[in-house]
């Protein structure tokens, strides 16, 4: 019986093959378990930066995790998150400044979290042209003849001082009062002199307009550049293709976008309540894996799936601006005036650079420009600003996430922070368009070097 | 031609070409009527809109003509078909996910998921029909014996009539807001039955539907002949039967002139409630359309404006032939 044994030898591997698999499937599925809720409905508002939403449900990864997810486009942030507070919706794409306020109790109070950050990037400031005509000659050339980049507030200052002379208010408009764009454009104009207004929430002032040389007020996205063609606003923060599109209609040129005031910043969130995160840990998990694999597949091999990610955000039922519109900031680029279009590889990253990863640092440089801007309206310690970031935040989930992926092979460990050394905060960060340092271990420090922006013990 | 003129002439006794006139006369003036005229209209219509539309430049592109409205019908049209290969994809997929995951797990109870994908224009016609309908038959249900108790009593009327004048002129969308807090405050299943949204729109065409109904019913009721109110008098027909047969049959021609009204009324609101609040339907395929500024948006929003037109236009020529199906009174139902 010589000649069988090289045959039970392979039979007894192959049972063993067979009988391994068939303990390991069952085991990590068990580890991670079906969602307990399986049919789900997710909010959005039309911004390219939604994405990961529409590829998770497009590419099928939503449903690879037993999830039946229904995106609907929102009208405006407001009834976003209310709908997110009341369950209307189950999670959406939010700005990062609204879990944070909501926890915080500014505006409205309630708990909501994140587990994953959406991506970096992917905001512009846009003015109408004649606002751009006024500014140009206070902007130096290139050998070409076209305007350097970045293009500061300075060149804006003079403009909005004259509007002050002429007794004219100078209007401008951003998302949503804790809206990542109302807190770039207020950097950019600070940074450039122009003082954006103080909030005194304290004093039931939430317009943001005390002090203001130039006063911004809400405007939804999508209704940003027909605001701006109706002359409401001389200029608007949002994201994208609402800049672009501003350039293909021909009523307004970008001037900055938000990589070049801060590079590689951190922007929208996916967030869900507290109480949907308890009740329901797998779908949780689940959701989060599948935006990461979504992540991963818009930023897979150098952007090359980009294409069929803008023909998809084109569709009516996402973003439905015209393909080029869309691609033009999304394939690595970016137009400013008609015609001068310049490389911006990272104008919208999703998954490099840990896009998605949710630091505590990113939350609390959001509540530093709360406390800078009046939002919050008292001096707060170090400390209370790491709690709330760590209320909010939610690496925990993140890393159950990020830990099957990796253990089914759909990812690999290198693609993440090193989850056994990082403690939640990104290396002091540089690229600023002002030259100042963020740290986000001391708050309190940052807050100090502005120029413009409430210091500590200040009070409206 | 000469001669058999001649000879008809002779038998007839009759002029043929003045015979020939008259006839001609009414077959021409009833095509031109009916046929030619209404045609004219439309193409100068067709004329006027592809003309000024190649004039106005919107910073969308130029103002959509009849023929980018026509290519924007088929490309939903075929959007429609598309939507649906990909529902049934969509089914198909969670049949054998539900199939692996009952052999992994025996006790496990296979449950279909609706499909999760986009609402396309057909659909979002559907739900505007539905809910209107919904909503004006809900109005009905309320408006009619309102309207008859109103007319009947004058205490009544007396006392609720400063109400209705009140209420009647509010815009639809002023309700709206209300509506949708209340709702949202009540309706709190975790399991609805039907969409908090459907329901939203369901009452705010609701509030707005019933007021011309009333007023029309309450009329129709205080103006019944005398002779008829003396017959059930002398007959001593009791309450309810004095109403079934004779306050009913004779108000019926005001009462659909009042629900007929309302349905035009109700079409209307609907759509401007679903842009507002962003329900599914019509109205919310106009503002999606607006907000994302396409270069095709325009020619969507217009497709969608001629088909509400158009559904209004039947939804009133079927209130109508109701109306003369039902009504004795011929004549009141021009």
């Amino acid at each position: 019986m010589q000649w069988t044994k090289p045959f039970t030898k392979l039979a007894a591997s192959l049972a063993l093959a067979v009988g391994f698999s068939s303990v390991v499937v069952p085991a990590s599925a068990e580890e991670l378990g079906y969602p307990e809720k399986e049919e789900l409905t997710f909010g959005f508002i039309k911004l390219t930066d939604m994405a990961p939403i529409a590829i998770a449900y497009e590419k099928g990864f939503f449903e690879e995790e037993g999830l039946y997810v229904t995106i609907e486009a929102q009208a405006n942030w407001k009834v976003l998150l209310d709908g997110v507070i009341d369950g209307r919706l189950d999670g959406a794409h939010m700005l990062a400044g609204q879990p944070i306020a909501a926890t915080m109790g500014f505006g409205t109070k309630a708990d909501i979290i994140t587990p994953f950050s959406m991506d970096l990037n992917g905001n512009g400031i846009t003015v109408s042209n004649a606002i751009w005509e006024e500014m140009k000659p206070n902007i130096p050339k290139m050998d070409d003849g076209r305007p350097v980049h970045p293009i500061k507030a300075d060149a804006l200052k003079p403009v909005v001082e004259k509007y002050k002379a002429d007794g004219k208010p100078f209007n401008m408009g951003m998302v949503f009062p804790v809206s990542t764009h109302n807190y770039e454009l207020r950097y950019w104009l600070a940074a450039g002199g122009i003082h954006p207004g103080y909030y005194a929430p304290h004093k039931g002032d939430t317009s943001g307009q005390i002090d203001a040389d130039a006063l911004l007020s809400v405007t939804p996205p999508p209704q940003m550049p027909a605001t701006l063609e109706a002359g409401t606003i001389y200029g608007y923060c949002v994201g994208e293709p609402w800049n672009q599109q501003a350039v293909f209609k021909g009523i307004g040129v970008p001037v900055v976008t938000d990589y070049e005031i801060w590079k590689d910043n951190p922007e929208k969130v996916f967030g869900i309540t507290k109480e949907f995160a308890e009740k329901y840990p797998n779908t949780t998990v689940r959701i989060t894996r599948a935006l990461i694999r979504a992540a991963m597949w818009l930023d897979e091999n150098n952007n090359a799936n980009r294409p069929e990610a803008v023909k998809i955000l084109s569709q009516s039922n996402y973003v439905g601006a015209d393909y080029d519109v869309i691609a033009n900031s999304m394939t690595g680029t970016f137009e400013y005036e008609k015609g001068d279009k310049r490389e911006v590889p990272d104008f919208n990253v999703f998954f490099r650079y840990h896009a998605t990863y949710p630091y505590y640092s990113d939350a609390i440089w959001y509540l530093t420009q709360m406390r800078r801007w009046g939002q919050i309206s008292e001096d707060k310690p170090d400390e209370w600003y790491k709690e709330l970031a760590a209320k909010v935040y939610r690496p925990d989930i993140y890393q159950a996430a990020a830990k099957s992926l990796i253990e089914e092979k759909l990812a690999t460990a290198g693609q993440f922070p090193d989850f056994t050394s990082e403690d939640g905060y990104r290396n002091p960060q540089t690229h600023f368009i002002d030259g100042i340092v963020y740290n986000g271990q001391k708050p309190n420090e940052y807050i100090e070097k502005f120029a413009i922006g409430l210091k500590s013990g200040q009070k409206l | 031609m000469n001669t058999t003129t001649v000879n008809a002439e002779k038998l007839t006794g009759f002029k043929l070409p003045q015979l020939r006139q008259v006839f001609s006369g009414i077959i021409v003036s009833g095509v031109i009527r009916l046929v030619a005229l209404p045609l004219a209209g439309i193409l100068a219509f067709l004329l006027l809109w592809s003309v000024t539309a190649q004039n106005i430049d919107t910073s969308l592109g130029k103002f959509p003509g009849p023929a980018a409205v026509m290519e924007q019908f088929n490309a939903l049209y075929d959007e429609h078909q598309r939507s649906r290969k990909k529902e049934q994809a969509f089914y198909e997929r969670q049949e054998k996910r539900n199939a692996e995951r009952v052999a992994k797990d025996p006790n496990y109870t296979p449950k279909i998921r609706a499909y999760t994908g986009k609402e396309t224009f057909l659909d979002q016609i559907i739900t505007s029909l539905v809910t209107v309908m919904s909503g004006f038959l809900l109005a009905v249900a309320i408006a009619v014996p309102l309207g008859i108790a109103i007319g009947l009593s004058k205490t009544l009327n007396s006392a609720i009539n400063p109400i209705i004048q009140i209420f009647k002129p509010v815009s639809p969308l002023a309700w709206l807001p209300l509506v949708t807090m209340v709702v949202s405050a009540l309706y709190t299943s975790p399991d609805p039955v039907v969409a908090k949204s459907f329901l939203n729109s369901l009452i705010t065409v609701t509030l707005c539907c019933i007021w011309p109904m009333v007023i029309n019913t309450a009329v129709g009721v205080a103006g019944i002949d005398n002779d008829l109110v003396n017959v059930s008098k002398v007959l001593r027909l009791p309450a309810l039967r004095h109403v079934q047969k004779i306050v009913l049959p004779a108000s019926v021609p005001m009462i659909f002139t009042g629900m007929r009204l309302s349905l035009g009324v109700a079409w209307m609101v609907l759509i401007a409630a679903e842009m507002l609040a962003q329900n599914p339907g019509l109205g919310k395929f106009v503002w999606d359309e607006f907000q994302n500024g396409s270069s095709d948006s325009l020619a969507r929003i217009m497709t969608a404006v001629l088909v509400i037109g158009f559904i209004g236009f039947l939804l009133d020529r079927g209130m109508l032939t109701l109306q003369k199906l039902v009504s004795w009174d011929k004549s009141a139902s021009q």
